[in-house]
């Protein structure tokens, strides 16, 4: 006689004595096929796409930042991304590609983060109704996270199209013209505040959720997600406001693309 | 007796006047309207909701319903929402708590009358859903001694049995006010621990068919609640996260 886990018997306590029990999937595991390996996948995934966008936003972050070092920092650092240490000369397709990649991954992100949004009004009344009673910290925190993800889908897409399009206008008087004469700052300031507390708290969640650091270390990763969220707003609003200064500087030439100085006096001499 | 030792209450302190407003609401009743109503009594020292709601019962209202077996914390049947956290009333002390005190029944549950719900009826579908029983495939035999385990794996299987099924995490968990069929931490934390178990031999792949999916761990947001207001202070965000990953690994075959 073969041995094997006998899933059909009767609970040891004896059979159901609940009328509307849940269906038993006692006889499943053999004779069925076996349940789907994609919700184990796109679990996955969705921590994954949002770690990939996470570190984006750090590097973005340090990358756009440059301009508070100096004009030219910036104008390097772009022109870097443009491939033409490699390549011999600029290719603003090179950006085009990374921001569709990114606006790829936040789609995706999205569409996983969505699954886990109250689906319909009765859910989201629910929930609602449940952060309201239990005045919770975390449960709260997935409420923000909710909205400033939302907001994000719309935001950061702008943004992205933007680059995706216009890649070649990225630059020290290219973007400070976008941001001030181009009137994109709103969207930039929004955008910032939105991303840098999704990211933090998303950053949070992903530790507590996969259990990195056990369960004995969560004030400090709340700390850890405080000075990230704060290092980073006042990274990115200190950025902006250079931006808008070189905008409202540089608005009575706007479109006008900065010159490296030793070009610039290359080309008087 | 030495003074010293002795704990005085100073003659001009006064006991504290409680006001406990319970959520009345009667299922059985016709034209029932769920209102809440205001007892108030004196405050005793020690005093547990438990004991609070006993004297209004014995002196003001003998038709409030609530549960209680134990009154120490073991049986999990006094489960409530104490100023809207779930919680234990029968370890609850008063003196934790403000003058204004608002109880109400679990949520997520099936009511049977103001702060009394079934949750025993909930726990053993989800026992029978989730299977929580040892399975074997040799036949237990009484006549041969039973193989010897680790003190420390016993320890650990022990310390997740310490569940008492009150309840309390299920009412503080948000994915599982959206999704009732979320078989929530009290479930997750029994697979945890049937999976610890050398004598239950089901695999990974076994137990993914039982929480592989939406409802099952895949569905936790990783929200806490169930971990911050779990009477019997069970890891739970240690147990979920680890059959998470667990799980999640058979994602990637
Ligand atoms: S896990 Fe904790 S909160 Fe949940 S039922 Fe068990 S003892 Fe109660
Ligand atoms: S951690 Fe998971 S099970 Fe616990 S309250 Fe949050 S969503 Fe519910
Ligand atoms: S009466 Fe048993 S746990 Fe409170």
């Amino acid at each position: 006689m073969s041995h094997s886990i006998d899933y059909t018997a009767n609970p040891p306590m004896g059979p159901s004595v609940i009328p509307d029990a849940p269906a038993l999937p006692t006889n499943n595991p053999i004779s069925l096929p076996r349940k789907s390996r994609w919700p184990a996948r796109l679990d996955l995934l969705q921590s994954l796409s949002g770690l990939l966008l996470a570190l984006f936003l750090i590097a973005h972050m340090a990358f756009v930042s440059t301009i508070l070092i100096s004009q030219a920092a910036f104008y390097n650092v772009a022109r870097f991304f443009e491939g033409a240490w490699l390549l011999g000369r600029p290719y603003p397709m090179l950006v085009s590609l990374v921001a569709s990649a990114i606006l790829a991954l936040l789609m995706l992100h999205a569409w996983l983060a969505m699954r886990k949004f109250p689906a319909g009004f009765r859910q989201y009344r629910a929930f609602i109704a449940h952060k309201n009673r239990l005045h919770h910290g975390d449960t709260s925190l997935w409420w923000l996270q909710l909205w400033t993800g939302f907001l994000l889908f719309f935001l950061a897409s702008i943004h992205l199209y933007d680059m995706l399009s216009q890649p070649e206008l990225i630059g020290p008087y290219a973007s400070a013209d976008r941001v001030w004469s181009g009137g994109m700052w709103p969207l930039y300031l929004l955008l910032l505040f939105s991303v840098e507390l999704h990211g933090g708290i998303g950053l949070y969640r992903l530790l507590v959720k996969w259990g990195l650091f056990g369960d004995k270390t969560r004030a400090r990763l709340h700390l850890a997600r405080h000075a990230f969220s704060a290092f980073f707003i006042t990274l990115g609003l200190l950025t902006l406001l250079a931006y808008i200064d070189l905008g409202r500087s540089h608005a009575a030439q706007a479109g006008e693309r900065y010159i490296p100085k030793a070009a610039a006096q290359t080309a008087t001499h | 007796m030495i003074p010293l030792f002795r704990h005085h209450t100073k003659a001009s302190s006064q006991p504290r006047r409680l006001t406990l407003k319970i959520l009345r609401y009667n299922p059985a009743e016709l034209n029932a309207a769920p209102s809440f109503q205001a007892f108030e009594i004196d405050e005793a020292d020690g005093m547990t909701l438990f004991i609070a709601l006993n004297e209004i019962r014995a002196t003001q209202d003998p038709s409030l319903q609530f549960d209680f077996v134990c009154r120490a914390g073991i049986c999990g049947s006094c489960a409530m929402l104490v100023d809207g956290r779930p919680a234990l009333a029968c370890r609850t002390l008063t003196r934790d708590l403000s003058a204004q005190i608002t109880l109400a029944p679990l949520p997520f549950f099936e009511l049977i009358g103001d702060l009394s719900v079934n949750t025993g009826k909930w726990m053993r579908g989800t026992s029978e859903r989730l299977q929580t029983w040892i399975h074997a495939v040799e036949p237990v035999s009484a006549d041969i001694l039973e193989t010897p385990m680790a003190p420390e794996l016993a320890e650990a299987i022990y310390e997740l049995d310490r569940c008492i099924e009150c309840g309390c995490c299920i009412a503080a968990c948000g994915t599982a006010q959206m999704r009732p069929d979320f078989v929530g931490a009290v479930g997750l934390n029994k697979i945890a621990r049937f999976r610890l178990d050398p004598r239950d031999q089901r695999s990974d792949d076994d137990f993914y068919e039982l929480i592989g999916d939406d409802s099952g761990v895949f569905g936790c947001m990783s929200l806490l609640g169930c971990h911050d207001v779990c009477p019997k202070q069970l890891s739970l965000q240690t147990q979920i996260a680890f059959l998470r990953r667990k799980m999640a690994r058979l994602g990637l075959n």
